[in-house]
């Protein structure tokens, strides 16, 4: 295969994208897949803001509004957050750590089309007899009595979008032990890699009991099983419990990535090494750890008894420790800072009292008896998109922003990028500050509509006129992108001038390999140290160019989980059509004949020779 | 590195499954798959204690009337010997003798065969007594647990096949050995996970 990129046509652009494991192929591939899915989850929060913009209001049935509150969080937080998420740490983290990939770039690949069709299985329910209406947490004492396919929809499609943030998150962390560039000890890792680390971590320790419950709510809907059926001496308690050991390292999982792209973000536009580096991987670590502790206190209500309250309680408050030390440590680092407010920059300091609005209500929501009060209110959701929306979203647009250049070879405007976070920024506050008091004021979470005397009109319009800001700024961004793409005016490597980590040492284009040499790693922010002592050539290089081995394209990620995809069908109809069993059958034996292909057909992968690498252009 | 080179038992390195930056990252990649596992299978644990001899009013079937420790001691001696046998499969990868290693991995395989078949009687034996799948909470909690390991069981038996049949006639090399090694991996963990099973479900339910 030669080196050298060549015009090619749609089709065989289509074919290399079907087949591809180069990691920053399949970040593109999670980038647009993801952004589609925010795009669909931002549709039906609008509706839901619609719907609740008057009182008494028809707009959508009572029916439908329950779908469409069930799919908004399903959708935002597997399917738009995560995949977004996952799409910056491919781009950037092998880049970081110096790799010529990640550890599995065939898992990778199988990776993505997993959560693409899982995905796509989900949304499929709206146009085959009617989304999931039982929330985004699913509790089984409702999720069992839901009429129609829905939740079984919601089931299967989380089970195959599951087991791809499963091997991804194995794939993460054998790539960061296992591949890091010499001289990159664990202490020199960009944060933006330590917490790529440590969520991978809790994927691969908190999706199992995820599996488990969704296998036993396949199981109790399609199979005959008992798990969540009281009068065959099953208990619903169990789904709660696992969907939470899930559900609350789940919110570590997106929260950290944003830590570390703020991290970054501060770093580059303070022009000043991150305060307390040391203290902020302790502290990413302890919160890793500590997200695992915490489950129940989503369930202070079920009746647990106060001594498991009280232990659950005094756990959740305690991971606001850590995460104060990282407020304070991004202060400190813009402190004495020469600081440049670009757009990545704007959205940090947006984050900044943002995300700390959202952790002081959770800490009100540790504390047990109060949570009594607050359970199931519309603080609750204020609390909630404070963090994801504050915290996750915030950083997913900052960071959109800040490596776009590196994934595209092409600058975003500032000018419009400015426009989106101001109107994202206040519409987001305007949205969801009021509806910490629409709780206080006794507004449950999860109704269609409310009454015209119960004062809750206000608020309410403001929230949803919050929402239409919300909207505008995302439609800016989306004009940007295509403006940009359009434009197509590359601006090289570095673009922002203060790039700090190895990712903005690579040439741009980014080459399909990577670093030509593998650099050798001086200390923190390694790229910043050569160039104050004015190395010209970039990076000190650990090796002589030489061959350089790459993994082949395959399509059997593509077909693994095209049977899986099959195979759901089969078990969502299962007992009620006759070819569901065969469908079933059919699709399973796909995946596992792919499988065996897999394992029996030798992949040893090709070389790029060093004459060719010697060739291109500016080759040393 | 040429993956395809052959090897005589003076140059096969001392840990051929970790030679290449491949066999390193399956090595690695594999244990922490088997950590995941591990959660799942404490999952299904807990579910099931939290079910045990859970069912409709007036359900017949128990923990102490069901189950019969003779047939379950012999199927935990035969996958726990089976463990043994992959061991000394791997004995014999280490010290370059191929044809040791098919031999063993054949026994380990025709062992959690023997296993496997046991467990399906048992399961029918069960259901013909009205235990079935949705007989109760209990039935389901139990089938599933025990269930899981039978196809992981399944899953390892394949795995062996593959590996026995496709490399029957080109003998080791730096691109296999860190799938046998992940293969028998896989074996002992199957292997810890009955003694699990073996305990809680059936000792702890005769006995306890």
């Amino acid at each position: 295969m030669s080196s050298i990129a060549q015009k090619k046509g749609f089709g065989a652009t289509l074919w290399d994208y079907l087949t591809t494991v180069d990691h920053k192929k399949i970040a593109v591939m999670y980038l647009i897949a993801g952004g589609l899915f925010f795009v669909i989850g931002g549709i039906e929060a609008m509706l839901i803001r619609i719907q609740l913009a008057k009182p008494d209001n028809d707009f959508v049935s009572a029916g439908l509004f329950n779908e469409i509150i069930t799919m908004h969080g399903t959708t935002m937080i597997f399917l738009a957050a995560m995949p977004l998420l996952f799409a910056f740490m491919n781009a950037v983290m092998p880049l970081q750590i110096g790799a010529r990939d990640v550890a599995f770039p065939f898992l990778n690949s199988l990776g993505f089309w997993l959560f693409l069709f899982g995905g796509v299985f989900l949304n499929l329910s709206w146009f085959m007899g009617g989304a999931p209406d039982a929330g985004w947490t699913s509790y089984a004492s409702l999720s069992l009595a839901s009429p129609g396919h829905g939740i079984d929809f919601y089931a299967i499609g989380l089970q195959i979008a599951g087991a791809g943030t499963y091997i991804a998150g194995i794939n993460f962390l054998v790539t960061i032990i296992n591949m890091r560039a010499p001289g990159m000890t664990y202490m020199r890792m960009p944060l933006m890699t330590w917490t790529t680390f440590v969520a991978s971590a809790l994927i691969l320790f908190a999706f199992p009991p995820l599996t488990i419950g969704l296998f036993f709510l396949i199981l109790d809907r399609m199979f005959g099983g008992n798990f969540f059926d009281h009068t065959m001496g099953g208990n619903t308690i169990i789904w709660e419990h696992l969907f939470w050991i899930f559900g609350h390292p789940e919110v570590y999982i997106l929260i950290l990535p944003a830590f570390g792209i703020f991290s970054e973000i501060f770093a580059i536009f303070a022009r000043k090494r991150l305060f307390g580096y040391s203290s902020m991987v302790f502290a990413t670590v302890l919160i890793g750890f500590l997200g695992f502790m915490v489950w129940a206190h989503h369930m202070f209500t079920v009746g647990l008894g106060p001594t498991a309250n009280a232990i659950f309680a005094v756990a959740t408050m305690a991971i606001a420790v850590p995460t104060g030390m990282k407020i304070f440590n991004w202060l400190l680092t813009i402190w004495g800072g020469s600081i440049k407010v670009t757009t990545p920059m704007l959205y940090a300091l947006g984050f900044i009292p943002s995300f700390v609005a959202g952790g002081v209500t959770g800490v009100m929501q540790g504390a047990a008896p109060l949570d009594y009060q607050l359970h199931d209110s519309y603080f609750i959701v204020a609390h909630f998109h404070y963090v994801i929306v504050g915290g996750v979203v915030l950083a997913i647009l900052a960071a959109l922003h800040l490596w776009w250049p590196l994934m595209f070879n092409q600058m975003l405007s500032e000018t419009l990028g400015k426009w989106t976070f101001w109107f994202f920024f206040i519409g987001f506050h305007l949205t969801f500050f009021i509806q910490h008091f629409l709780g206080l004021m006794g507004m449950p979470r999860r109704v269609f509509t409310f009454g015209a005397n119960q004062g809750w009109d206000l608020f309410n319009l403001i929230s949803s006129i919050g929402a239409i800001f919300m909207a505008i700024g995302v439609v800016i961004l989306v004009v940007n992108i295509i403006i940009t793409v359009v434009k197509n005016v590359p601006v090289g490597n570095d673009p922002w001038g203060d790039g700090r980590t190895l990712e903005w040492a690579i040439p741009q284009p980014v080459p399909f390999y990577n670093f030509k040499q593998t650099p050798l790693v001086r200390g923190l922010d390694t790229f910043w140290i050569e160039k104050q002592e004015g190395n010209k050539e970039g990076m000190t290089y650990a090796e002589p160019i030489s061959d350089i081995h790459m993994p082949n394209n395959s399509f059997v990620p593509f077909v693994m989980t095209l049977g899986l995809f099959i195979a759901g069908f089969g078990a969502l109809y299962n007992g009620e059509k006759d070819w569901a069993v065969p469908v079933l059958v059919l699709g399973l034996a796909i995946t596992f004949a792919s499988m065996a292909v897999r394992s029996i057909k030798d992949d040893h992968g090709y070389h790029i020779h060093k004459e060719d690498l010697m060739n291109e252009k500016g080759g040393k | 590195m040429d993956l395809d080179k052959k090897y005589t038992p003076q140059t096969w390195p001392d840990h051929p499954e970790q030679v290449t930056m491949e066999g390193k990252n399956k090595f690695l990649g594999f244990w922490l798959f088997l950590g995941g596992e591990t959660v799942l299978f404490a999952s299904l644990f807990a579910t099931y204690l939290a079910l045990k001899n859970k069912g409709p009013s007036g359900m017949e079937f128990s923990t102490q009337t069901l189950f019969e420790l003779p047939l379950v001691f012999v199927m935990t001696m035969i996958l726990l010997t089976s463990s043994l046998t992959s061991v000394y499969a791997m004995y014999h990868m280490k010290n370059h003798n191929f044809k040791g290693m098919q031999l063993w991995l054949g026994i380990t395989v025709a062992l959690g065969l023997s296993f496997l078949a046991l467990e399906i009687y048992e399961f029918n034996h069960y259901v013909h007594l009205g235990f079935n799948y949705s007989q109760s909470a209990f039935s389901s909690a139990f089938f599933t647990l025990v269930g899981t390991h039978g196809i992981h069981v399944v899953v390892g038996l394949v795995w062996f096949i593959l590996l026995i049949v496709r490399n029957a006639k080109r003998g080791f090399s730096l691109y296999n050995a860190p799938k046998y090694y992940t293969a028998s991996l896989y074996w002992h963990f199957i292997d810890v996970v009955w003694v699990f099973i073996f305990t809680v479900v059936y000792l702890m339910g005769v006995v306890g």
